[in-house]
């Protein structure tokens, strides 16, 4: 089955199946990653209920929704980050440009190489600034006299390096909870991924740094396309092109962010969105 | 004024039912302090009485002698050697195979039944007596391996005694480096291998040295699996590579210790602080990881 193919297959059965699965505006975009009837269970919990989802190319996609609504969840199966959980099982399919991320022939590693991943809590290595982004390269072998160039214009693109120039040796545990935070997005973008998945990455960061973070996924959506889980439906109508409402698992509405938060078309959607409940 | 607004003045003095709460909370508090001191009472008396006896003895013609049957001539030269080559090979076996059986119950290994089995059995070897390792090790390295009453064959021992200690140790100190760290690196596209390489050893690597050391200080100080691997007591040489028969601190302290003659019961007192000195060194080593590593995480 060709990209092409599928794609057009699958947005008319969600068409049909759920009204609000596919909004018209995404037909003009491509799809770079898609999931299908995603069923993801922690032992006999079904945390995820079959979801079916389009995430256009370059553009900013937000998940919103309720605690345990299976939000978090549902982003770690996009770059197979859910491997590591023991009594995870997962069915349906999650195709990035047309391959089956969890088909046999797919090498986890590498899917997470071109699918990158920011957490909730910034993470950095506690080791040097320089090393927490010169490590991912070096370990997928970039010459060393490469990584110099590569560490300035990863910090560069995450809005870091005039703060952290003259101090690349020193521990990232130094840097404050936002710089952190912008550390892990430029360590995320050292790889090149093409995809970049946000897990509430501003939910542990004061509104100063939230504000910059913000204004650094505007200018990384001309290059990367984003997914970003967040519990903060402001956030969502500022930085988001597309917004998808998740509730027990369950896709309720995905849509234009403008249409979904001034006139959407599923009641719970709103009645969540207008702050009545979640 | 502002007085008149209030209406009548909160009582906060102490009540009766709280005084007596409050006296029994002072009771424990002093209770505690008692067996605090009765442990720390044994620890001065056994100094005390060691360092009376023995630190007439202690000077450099008795670290640097072999032993003798006129206690004036005798010295400590063949244990102290001896317990140095024991050590380090203990560690050379012990180390590399209770990290790695760490890192592979921790970071690869499945939650399954033969883990779980695994698991309680080196919880369980852990607490096994000395002795038995003796019998064991009498039985695999002396005899079956003919290593005989080498160095060797009590490293092999040792080792096995420490092994289950620092599997534990390390388990812990794996254990206690965070997710969120593993995450990272999985996320950047890391195999296993490169973020247990890169990123939980060096992590792990204070808490494992530490219990390393630790268990090692235990091992210093056995002196009943010794006996059984046949460690000698009266060797009259230093040990020049793993085949050589030896001695050890312990041994030498104990085969002084059950002599007649109290000249050499003062002997003993001096090899005891020897071996004070060594395991409270290699403690200090301990402590001092511990705390820089503490203070370069920050």
């Amino acid at each position: 089955m060709t990209p092409s193919n599928h794609l057009a297959t699958q947005v008319d059965e969600a068409a049909e199946k759920a009204p609000n699965g596919t909004p018209d505006s995404l037909r003009d975009h491509t799809t770079v990653l898609e999931s299908r009837d995603l069923v993801v269970r922690y032992g006999t919990t079904e945390a995820v209920k079959g979801i079916t989802l389009e995430i256009p190319e370059k553009m900013v996609t937000a998940i919103i929704g309720p605690s345990g609504c299976g939000k978090s969840t549902f982003l770690r199966t996009l770059n197979r980050m859910n491997d590591f959980v023991p009594s995870v099982s997962i069915s349906g399919h999650v195709f990035y440009r047309g391959t089956d991320l969890y088909s046999r022939d797919v090498d986890p590693v590498e899917a997470r190489r071109r699918i990158g991943m920011v957490f909730q809590k910034p993470n950095p290595f506690p080791k040097s600034i320089f090393r927490n982004v010169s490590w991912g390269p070096a370990i997928n072998g970039v010459p060393k006299r490469q990584l110099p160039d590569l560490v300035e214009d990863s910090l560069r693109k995450a809005a870091l390096w005039d703060e952290v120039k003259d101090r690349l040796h020193d521990s990232a545990l130094g840097l404050s909870g936002g710089q952190q935070q912008r550390l892990c997005i430029a360590r995320s973008l050292a790889m090149e991924p093409e995809i970049l998945l946000m897990d509430e990455p501003c939910s542990a960061l004061d509104p100063v740094s939230t504000g910059k973070i913000e204004d650094l996924m505007f200018e990384l959506k001309k290059r990367y396309t984003m997914v970003i889980v967040t519990h903060n439906m402001q956030q969502a109508a500022r930085v988001s092109d597309y917004t998808a409402f998740l509730e027990a698992g369950v896709l309720v509405e995905f849509d234009d962010t403008d249409q979904l938060f001034t006139n959407p078309s599923v009641r719970r959607t709103e009645e969540y969105v207008t702050g009545r409940f979640g | 004024m502002e007085a008149s607004r209030i209406q009548s003045r909160a009582s906060l003095a102490t009540s009766p039912l709280l005084r007596r709460r409050r006296i029994l909370s002072t009771m424990f508090q002093w209770l505690c302090l008692l067996f605090t001191l009765c442990g720390v009472l044994f620890l001065v008396a056994l100094l005390y009485q060691v360092l009376r006896d023995g630190l007439g003895h202690l000077d450099w013609q008795f670290l640097s002698s072999f032993p003798s049957r006129k206690p004036e001539l005798a010295g400590i030269k063949s244990g102290i050697y001896g317990s140095l080559w024991l050590i380090s090979l203990t560690a050379v076996f012990a180390v590399p195979i209770g990290v790695a059986a760490a890192l592979y119950l921790e970071e690869y290994a499945k939650p399954s039944r033969v883990r779980t089995l695994i698991q309680i059995n080196i919880a369980n070897l852990a607490g096994v007596p000395s002795i038995v390792y003796g019998i064991l090790g009498l039985a695999i390295f002396v005899r079956a391996l003919t290593l005989d009453r080498s160095v060797l064959a009590g490293s092999l021992t040792m080792a096995l005694l420490v092994l289950p200690v620092i599997i534990i140790a390390a388990q812990e100190s794996i254990r206690g480096v965070p997710g969120s760290l593993r995450q990272a690196a999985y996320a950047l596209g890391a195999t296993r291998w490169q973020t247990v390489r890169d990123h939980v050893l060096p992590s792990a690597l204070p808490g494992i040295l530490t219990g390393v050391i630790l268990s090692l200080s235990r091992a210093i100080g056995e002196t009943a699996p010794l006996i059984m691997v046949g460690a000698y007591s009266y060797v009259a040489f230093v040990p020049t590579g793993p085949m050589d028969d030896f001695t050890a601190l312990p041994i030498q302290i104990y085969n002084w210790a059950a002599r007649p003659q109290a000249e050499f019961h003062a002997l003993a007192a001096a090899g005891i602080i020897v071996l004070l000195c060594i395991l409270f060194l290699m403690n200090g080593v301990a402590v001092l990881i511990r705390y820089r590593s503490a203070r370069s995480l920050k």
